[in-house]
């Protein structure tokens, strides 16, 4: 037991030194670096809710979204008449000092971490009652509301979007930027895969799984399912609005329905990359969304302008033949490395009756 | 309440007509989609992107010299093969499966579409002109076009159409009794891989014609695909599968619902007030059926 601890801990330490070290080594991909580091939290936050709990979200948009909005609202709003900024040319006028910056930044991300939070608790009671697709197809519904509605908002910018404050300029240092949001992301991972090792290793997984298998019966079983449900989906949107707040000061310009809820993109990746990954399994998401983010940004540029050609065949491939993924797919490969049992003549009777 | 629609009572004729016509058009496309969902048990995410496609094709018509209007022939034509092509591609692999992954597989499929039909056809907003003119009620207070007259009069056409054929036909027959017990009917020699092709063509060729009527009646873009996809949900779940009066009510409703929105709301917040509904909708049902799961308290 000791000396698979001992090889956990090496693999940790040995990828943490190698996070803290990547934006020095590969300075000019700090960028992509920050996306995949989001890109790995929202994988995993969605597996928290597809992949353990059953409950298929096209809806974890929303949250990232609302996290966006509301840390570059909080962040202008602090210091400076939100309805001004974001009229045409608004941002040139205000200039954030430096302390300012970080200041907004700091609260915005607090209050964009727990909005959202809040906001899934509330309607989580209401939709959390749907089953199967419904939920499914109800929360892509949500999204999709949340950034027509958001495009129609005029003090946040309505459809002519919401320029976040830019860098301060008294910061000389050109690389300074690049590397805040980066450690930022990187911050905001380990504490997302701590939070969720966390939650792999306790009770409240079970229930969720058993939510996943057989609701009726978790719930015969005296297991209060919609508490669970609920607390899952706050789980989920508390990592979404801050992954969101982190972006929306990275891109530097929020459109309602390109970045903020952007269902078509962001809201598709995240689902794709937990099933590329192997749904229900820890490091499944981020595998998938690294292996994701390798693909999308090496292929891209070269396939422009076919790209999301690509990325629809690639769905209709991966959800068609991989439902499980490639850690689904590794475990019905070397079962015993997940430490599996298998009962050789269980199976061989299995194969008979197929 | 100092809304423009609340002081002239001609604005609300007009929003009635305008939307019970809409809705019309909406019940063919839901119509498509209940047909499919109750026959083979998939939700196809796809189904407004392939009334875009046959818009398209009407527009395509227009671009050559031909009346659109004649695409309400052409398109289903065509759509059906695509549709069949479509199931034998990708679909035939997701009938048995969870409903998850067909709405995933189909939501890949709809951005394939997308982007294919952004290459061809490009991202500018079209509208093929019918040149139909406008008929005036009411002491021309109230304009109707033609072409939304001829669009709901066209889908009332096929629609009856196709229930008279899906009562009368040997394939009508066979779907029927596939979505009643697709084994029994493979049992009984029903060819049940045929029977969702043909299902599958003939949801495309509906929406084939939807598309043809929108390209005369609304306008057409590479990307408004999804908003008929959650309209035609939102119908069949209101309606149920396979009752085709009840189709045809609530996408009425639909259209007016829409109609009035946009006056009250504001044209910005139309598409969001679709979205909204559906929220509404499904939350609404669940507290209904939740009322009946006593034992849930």
């Amino acid at each position: 037991m000791s000396k698979i601890k001992q090889k956990d801990l090496i693999l940790y330490s040995g990828l943490i030194i190698f996070g803290l070290a990547a934006p020095y080594l590969f300075s000019a991909f700090k960028v992509q670096l920050t996306y995949l580091c989001v890109l790995i939290v929202l994988a995993m936050t969605w597996n928290l809710q597809g992949g353990e709990m059953g409950y298929n979200t096209f809806g974890n948009i929303l949250f990232y979204g609302l996290g966006m909005y509301l840390t570059a609202s909080v962040q202008v709003g602090m210091f400076f008449p939100l309805a001004e900024w974001t009229e045409s040319g608004g941002e040139k006028t205000f200039v954030h000092t430096t302390a300012q910056y970080f200041q907004g930044i700091g609260v915005g991300l607090l209050v964009s971490a727990i909005v959202p939070a809040v906001v899934a608790g509330a309607i989580g009671y209401a939709i959390l009652g749907l089953r199967g697709h419904y939920f499914a197809i109800c929360t892509l519904g949500l999204g999709i509301a949340a950034g027509e509605i958001a495009g129609g908002i005029e003090i946040i910018g309505a459809g002519q979007g919401f320029t976040t404050p830019p860098f301060p300029a008294e910061i000389v240092d050109t690389e300074a930027r690049g590397k805040f949001f980066y450690f930022l992301s990187f911050a905001l991972l380990i504490s997302t895969f701590v939070f969720v090792k966390y939650i792999y290793g306790s009770r409240f997984k079970l229930i969720l799984n058993a939510i996943r298998d057989n609701e009726d019966k978790a719930e015969a079983m005296g297991i209060q399912t919609m508490k669970y449900k609920i607390t899952g989906w706050m789980c989920s949107a508390f990592f979404c609005g801050l992954a969101g707040g982190i972006m929306g000061g990275l891109i530097g310009y929020i459109d309602s329905t390109d970045v903020a809820f952007d269902g078509r993109e962001m809201g598709v990746f995240m689902v794709l990359m937990a099933i590329l990954g192997g749904k229900g399994t820890l490091w499944g998401p981020v595998i998938g969304a690294t292996l994701f983010h390798l693909f999308k940004e090496g292929l891209w540029t070269l396939i422009l302008g076919w790209q999301y050609v690509a990325l629809g065949v690639l769905i209709v491939v991966i959800v068609i033949y991989f439902p499980e993924g490639l850690m689904g797919w590794l475990r019905e490969k070397y079962p015993e490395r997940f430490g599996e049992v298998i009962d050789e003549k269980d199976r061989k009777a299995q194969v008979e009756l197929k | 309440m100092d809304f423009l629609i609340f002081k002239a009572p001609m604005l609300m004729v007009q929003a009635s007509l305008d939307g019970i016509l809409l809705g019309i058009l909406f019940a063919l496309i839901a119509y498509g989609m209940a047909l499919q969902w109750g026959v083979m048990n998939i939700i196809n995410i796809a189904q407004g992107d392939l009334v875009i496609l046959g818009g398209y094709i009407a527009y395509t018509m227009y671009l050559v010299g031909i009346h659109p209007a004649w695409g309400v022939i052409v398109s289903p034509i065509i759509m059906y093969f695509v549709g069949v092509l479509l199931y034998k591609l990708v679909i035939n692999k997701v009938v048995d499966r969870d409903l998850f992954i067909s709405i995933l597989a189909t939501f890949g499929i709809a951005i394939v579409f997308q982007q294919l039909m952004n290459f061809i056809f490009g991202a500018d907003v079209v509208v093929a002109q019918s040149e139909y003119g406008t008929t005036m009620l009411f002491d021309n207070s109230v304009t109707l076009p033609n072409s939304k007259i001829f669009s709901a009069c066209i889908s009332v056409l096929y629609a009856v159409a196709l229930v008279i054929y899906m009562k009368k036909s040997r394939l009508g027959r066979a779907i029927r009794a596939t979505a009643q017990n697709a084994r029994a009917a493979k049992i009984l020699g029903v060819d049940t891989e045929k029977v969702y092709a043909a299902t599958f063509g003939i949801n495309a060729a509906l929406c084939g014609i939807a598309g043809a009527l929108i390209s005369i009646t609304l306008t057409l873009h590479p990307y408004v695909g999804l908003p008929y996809t959650v309209r035609s949900f939102m119908i069949v779940i209101v309606a149920g599968l396979g009752n085709l009066p009840a189709v045809a009510l609530s996408g009425m409703g639909l259209g007016l619902f829409e109609e009035f929105a946009d006056y009250i709301l504001g044209t910005e917040f139309r598409i969001g007030a679709v979205f909204m509904l559906l929220v509404f909708i499904l939350v609404y049902r669940r507290f209904k059926l939740s009322k009946k799961r006593e034992y849930l308290k």
